[in-house]
């Protein structure tokens, strides 16, 4: 049976979305490869010319790019960047990213929505990277979006699902693919993300900050397969914390 | 509304909090045991008890580095436009009182100094002037950063101190970076050291950061002058300072940079202000740990063996193809030199050497929105 990640009507047969901000170039497209990644984020800050090398060359045409919008500190400059991406050619695929606290970098869900919104309307397709609040997911499902990212955890920290049950509730009550996002450390983490019904996860400083960067994209590949088919399965019956009585409960009822 | 935090008074408060011979082993590994350090773990980090400690601090430096910034490091190149000083600061060799080549590129010759920079592929400068209202007026700052916009996507100032609508006005014009060093903390050592010229006022200069960030710059730049006085109280200041103003303006971004009195070589007596660089590289992994989210920028003061290495483990932002005289990037220098640089390798050779150390150049890493 398909079961292919649709973002925007495109369809996605890898759940394993692969960040490229961390890495050296000339490794970028030998971890797509291994991680089967077919869509990789990209800081459009990094994408505009500089010096004599450009991260868009490194990445192999038949990908999806997904430009985020870091450095922007408020929905304005957020949407700017969009623009910006799309003029250089990057597509109208654009993760909203905005963060105004250079300590934790975390994402200001207001400001998210504000982007998302008027991003949306501009034909973007839409994925905004948020702190895992139901409210602000349900915004984003009013403001357009194409997909929701939670934070797993502190972006770059590796400490895995903090906001499982956070994720959870997300994946639970918003009909957008939920995609995990920052602060995945290890794949059993992904694995666990995507058995809990995350739609894709995304990685980056596990990947790049590994010993063999291009061994780990696979193992993350196979984590997000795994988690995925896990789910798929109906892992939920098999994970009850408790046995079901052999004299059932309810069987002194008469008819 | 939360009475509003008086950053300058906070540092002073802190300067002396704690002695740093009173520190020992056991306060060491305590704060190389932690995820995020105090204040009072930062100064063990700095005491004299953490120095047999240095190689398990650059270990964690190098993992906080990794983690926050991956492999790149950012490369950029300062440009001096003028070396007219109004100041009399004893170390610098700017001073007023030093009988040097003075001058002042005009446009023209900025512009030729721009081509020659972008020509080696640099994306991001810092325009340095000398501190003369005078002679380098704001209006003549703003011309040269409008010129830059077009051929760099970021550009930093280290220039005198100004007021919040002089920062406003040169951020529209196209800066986003301010460095001010407070060379050092100590106001007594600072009245001895700054003889003469605005930069004696200590206040107005220790609140510049802040006042950058009110004028709506991006990021803002703080450094001690180590070796001036007591290297340890510096650097701690230093780095109370960074994180009080990071407190008070959440969204600024945070650069340290880490300039050094040289001690004199086969001087028999250590004199205990002596900043040789174990001691340098402790300040840099203390920096770290303090501030992981910051950056870390070395300069070709240092020899390029300590530079190629020091990105490896704490620093985050190396310049190259570096030239301090005025006018030294395209043509004869007009104006002589603040200060002897020891590494003057080019754009391309630092690069190799990054590659060399399996990190990846980053010459862009900003979209200025201005």
């Amino acid at each position: 049976m398909s079961d292919k990640l649709i973002l925007g009507g495109k369809e996605f047969e890898s759940r394993f979305i692969l960040g490229s901000g961390k890495f050296s170039l000339d490794i970028i497209k030998a971890v797509i490869e291994d991680g089967g990644a077919e869509i990789i984020t990209l800081a459009l800050r990094r994408a505009n010319v500089g010096g004599e090398e450009n991260i868009l060359d490194f990445i192999p045409k038949n990908v999806t790019l997904l430009p985020n919008t870091s450095g922007a500190r408020n929905a304005e400059e957020a949407v700017r960047i969009a623009r910006l991406s799309r003029e250089l050619g990057c597509g109208d695929f654009v993760k909203v990213e905005v963060v105004h606290d250079s300590k934790y970098l975390l994402p200001d869900n207001y400001e998210t929505v504000k982007a998302t919104e008027i991003l949306a309307k501009e034909g973007f397709v839409v994925l905004p990277y948020m702190y895992p609040d139901l409210y602000t997911a349900r915004d984003l499902v009013n403001a357009g979006a194409a997909a929701v990212m939670p934070l797993a955890a502190p972006i770059g920290s590796n400490k895995g699902l903090c906001t499982k049950d956070f994720i959870k509730i997300l994946v639970n009550e918003i009909d957008l693919p939920i995609i995990v996002d920052a602060g995945i450390g290890a794949p059993s983490q992904a694995c666990e993300a995507m058995e809990l019904g995350a739609s894709a996860v995304m990685a980056n400083t596990a990947v790049a900050t590994a010993g063999n960067i291009r061994q780990m994209a696979r193992a993350f590949k196979l984590a997000v397969e795994s988690g995925r088919l896990a789910y798929r399965s109906g892992l939920g019956r098999v994970l009850q914390n408790h046995g079901e009585a052999s004299s059932p409960l309810t069987g002194f009822l008469q008819d | 509304m939360p009475e509003e935090m008086n950053i300058e008074s906070e540092v002073l408060n802190l300067y002396d909090q704690y002695d740093f011979a009173s520190f020992t082993a056991a306060d060491v590994e305590t704060a190389l045991k932690k995820d995020s350090i105090d204040f009072k773990d930062y100064a063990a980090l700095l005491s004299p008890a953490a120095l047999p400690y240095l190689e398990q601090m650059a270990q964690k430096a190098q993992r906080l580095t990794r983690r926050q910034f991956g492999n790149t490091i950012a490369l950029f190149t300062p440009i001096y436009i003028a070396n007219y000083c109004e100041n009399q600061c004893v170390y610098c060799g700017f001073n007023c009182k030093n009988k040097i080549h003075r001058a002042k590129l005009n446009r023209e010759e900025i512009e030729k100094e721009y081509q020659a920079i972008a020509a080696t592929g640099l994306k991001e400068i810092l325009i340095l002037t000398g501190e003369s209202r005078t002679m380098s007026g704001i209006e003549y700052i703003g011309d040269a950063v409008e010129l830059a916009k077009q051929y760099f996507s970021l550009i930093g100032l280290e220039i005198y101190p100004v007021d919040v609508d002089e920062y406003q006005y040169l951020h529209q014009r196209g800066a986003d970076f301010v460095t001010v060093f407070q060379e050092t903390y100590n106001t007594e050592t600072y009245q001895k050291v700054h003889l003469a010229g605005q930069k004696r006022i200590f206040s107005y200069r220790i609140n510049a950061q802040e006042r950058a960030l009110q004028g709506g710059m991006r990021g803002v730049g703080f450094g001690a002058l180590l070796g001036i006085d007591d290297f340890r109280h510096d650097a701690f200041s230093v780095g109370v300072h960074a994180s009080l103003v990071q407190k008070k303006y959440p969204h600024a971004e945070i650069a340290l940079s880490v300039p050094r009195l040289r001690p004199y070589i086969n001087n028999a007596e250590e004199n205990p202000k002596d900043v040789h660089e174990k001691q340098l590289m402790q300040v840099m992994c203390a920096y770290r740990l303090l501030l992981p989210f910051a950056s870390i920028t070395i300069s070709t003061r240092e020899r390029s063996e300590f530079r190629d290495n020091a990105v490896t483990i704490a620093a985050t932002k190396i310049s190259a193809g570096v030239s301090v005289g005025i006018g030294g990037h395209s043509d004869e220098e007009k104006g002589d030199e603040q200060f002897e640089i020891s590494d003057p390798r080019s754009v391309d050779e630092v690069v190799k050497a990054l590659y060399a150390h399996h990190l990846q150049p980053s010459f862009n890493d900003y979209i200025r929105l201005i």
